[in-house]
């Protein structure tokens, strides 16, 4: 394990567009913006960055189209693209990419209209020949084979999946800038249309349009720059499918393994994480991921989530911003875990603020169930 | 000419197609550790040889999950079957109501025309649920 890395990195500079519907803005747009915003965060500018990390619904190219955009003379770029956790593989990418000295400072960025451009989810052509003429909804359909499958093995149920909707709105309504505020019953939930069975409307993240971007820097820089540095304290990725029919165990994902590489590379364990986001883009993801990060286990998910353990007040703060399902949901989310462990890190979330949150752990997922990615940060404290 | 001839011919994808077109529902099972896999590819899935083996499949399988896709022109089955080879596919189980279709139910294959070959599944005959 590359226990070397931790703390060697910091994301020293955050951006966030929080246009959850702005028409007439592209997703190109979104990214700009929320790039300029998160180099003025940190006090550097554009000429600064000469590592860009990107990926977009609506570009096969999106390195191309951002440093020309931006102006930028990049010598080291990544734009893998492995759906919504993309920007957690960016992150470990950049992390690396600064301790070789590839780059000095590394712009990880996104962008996305997808509700103003009329809410269907853009995707890259990538055809599933033998998925497609079962006509599978895309991507719900996945996620609600996974979750049935929970339900028949451990007994889960559609409370339980409620519930975790309830914890997200119940966060989103401490958070201004939640696109989804007010209040909402698991009754409301539990009667919402049904979709793709076990998955209703209600299970489902929103659609909204928004920006995100992050500075990374080496440690040693970033003690010298306008915000308190997080410290990249561990990262790990995994991938295990492209088709849900290829996933090993619907009920175990590889997020077991990019959070036990995370893990090392911190040198802690789940308990001691004070804050947690994992990528809510369904209800079951969320139940799944507290399982496969350590939180709880396996097969307890239901049970932990409707003790109120993951709710405001609850023993472990998970998704405070409200989340994909009612804080924003911009077609790939990822990058927006890592924005609000940061502002949670910095002590900046107000009426949701965790006192003392010292280390946060941010997960993110891609595909269908896809690829994983984990990331625990720290503040100066736990260096 | 100096290519590898143990991938001469057409692609796996290719040869499973024109298998379905005549009827036949292959697999490939690895020649090293007896694995069969699905979709096709070039390597097994469970060693990583390229020397696979094509064969006929039973047909035979349970459900390893199911949904009720709810649409507006009629409600439909989304299954993943679990082969008695060993693979697992997505597919769908006909000739019954979707919500009765569940978790560990035995089932058959069919090729059917829609209008390209798809294998579908059905009921085992005996099953009664
Ligand atoms: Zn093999």
């Amino acid at each position: 394990m590359s226990r070397s890395l931790r703390g060697n990195a910091a994301i020293v500079g955050i951006g966030n567009t929080k246009r959850w519907n702005a028409p007439g803005r592209s997703p190109f747009d979104q990214l700009q913006e929320a790039a300029i915003l998160a180099l003025e965060d940190c006090g550097l500018g554009l000429k600064d960055v000469d590592g860009l990390f990107c990926a977009v619904s609506s570009s096969g190219l999106p390195v191309l189209n951002v440093a020309e955009r931006l102006g930028l003379t990049v010598r080291h770029a990544d734009g893998t693209m492995v759906g919504g956790a993309s920007f957690l593989f960016h992150l470990q990418s950049a992390v690396s990419a600064l301790e070789h000295g590839l780059c000095e400072v590394a712009l990880i960025c996104y962008g996305s209209n997808q509700l103003s451009a009329g809410g269907r989810l853009v995707s890259m052509p990538d055809p599933q020949p033998y998925e497609a003429a079962y006509k599978p909804r895309f991507p719900i359909s996945s996620y609600a084979l996974a979750a049935a499958r929970h339900m028949y093995e451990f007994g889960t149920t559609r409370e339980n999946l409620a519930d975790v909707a309830l914890a997200a709105r119940a966060w989103a309504n401490l958070n201004p800038d939640a696109f989804a505020r007010g209040p909402l019953t698991r009754e409301e939930i539990l009667s919402s249309r049904m979709v793709s069975d076990p998955i209703t409307r209600a299970d489902c993240c929103l659609v909204t349009d928004g920006g995100a971007a992050l500075v990374v820097t080496r440690a040693d820089r970033a003690r010298d720059l306008a915000k308190p540095p997080a410290y990249v304290l561990g990262t790990g990725v995994a991938v295990s499918h492209r088709q849900i029919a290829a996933m090993p165990d619907l009920t175990t994902t590889a997020a077991v393994e990019s959070g036990r590489r995370a893990y090392a590379m911190a040198g802690i364990g789940p308990a001691e994480i004070d804050h947690v986001m994992v990528y809510d883009a369904f209800t079951i993801t969320t139940l799944l991921f507290l399982e496969d990060l350590g939180f709880c286990p396996k097969g307890e998910g239901g049970a932990f989530i409707s003790s109120g353990a993951i709710a405001p007040r609850g023993t472990l703060p998970v998704n405070t911003n409200g989340g994909g399902l009612s804080c924003n949901h911009p077609g790939m989310y990822g990058l927006f875990t890592i924005i609000e462990a940061v502002e949670q890190l910095r002590g900046a979330c107000g009426e949701r603020q965790i006192q003392g949150a010292e280390v946060a752990l941010a997960h993110a997922n891609g595909g269908v169930l896809s690829s994983q990615a984990t990331a625990i940060l720290g503040s100066a404290a736990t260096l | 000419m100096s290519t590898d001839p143990r991938f001469d011919g057409p692609g796996p994808d290719e040869t499973w197609r024109s298998a379905l077109a005549e009827g036949r529902f292959l697999l490939q099972q690895c020649r090293r550790c007896d694995t069969c896999r699905f979709p096709p590819a070039l390597v097994c899935r469970g060693c990583g040889s390229p020397d696979l083996a094509w064969k006929e499949t039973s047909g035979r399988g349970a459900v390893y999950s199911s949904t009720t896709v709810r649409d507006r022109e009629g409600n439909y089955n989304v299954s993943l079957v679990d082969l008695a080879e060993g693979a697992r596919m997505m597919s769908r189980v006909e000739s019954v109501d979707p919500d009765s279709v569940h978790i560990g139910m035995k089932v058959e294959a069919r090729i059917v025309h829609a209008p390209e070959p798809l294998v579908v599944f059905v009921p085992a005959k005996g099953d009664a649920s």
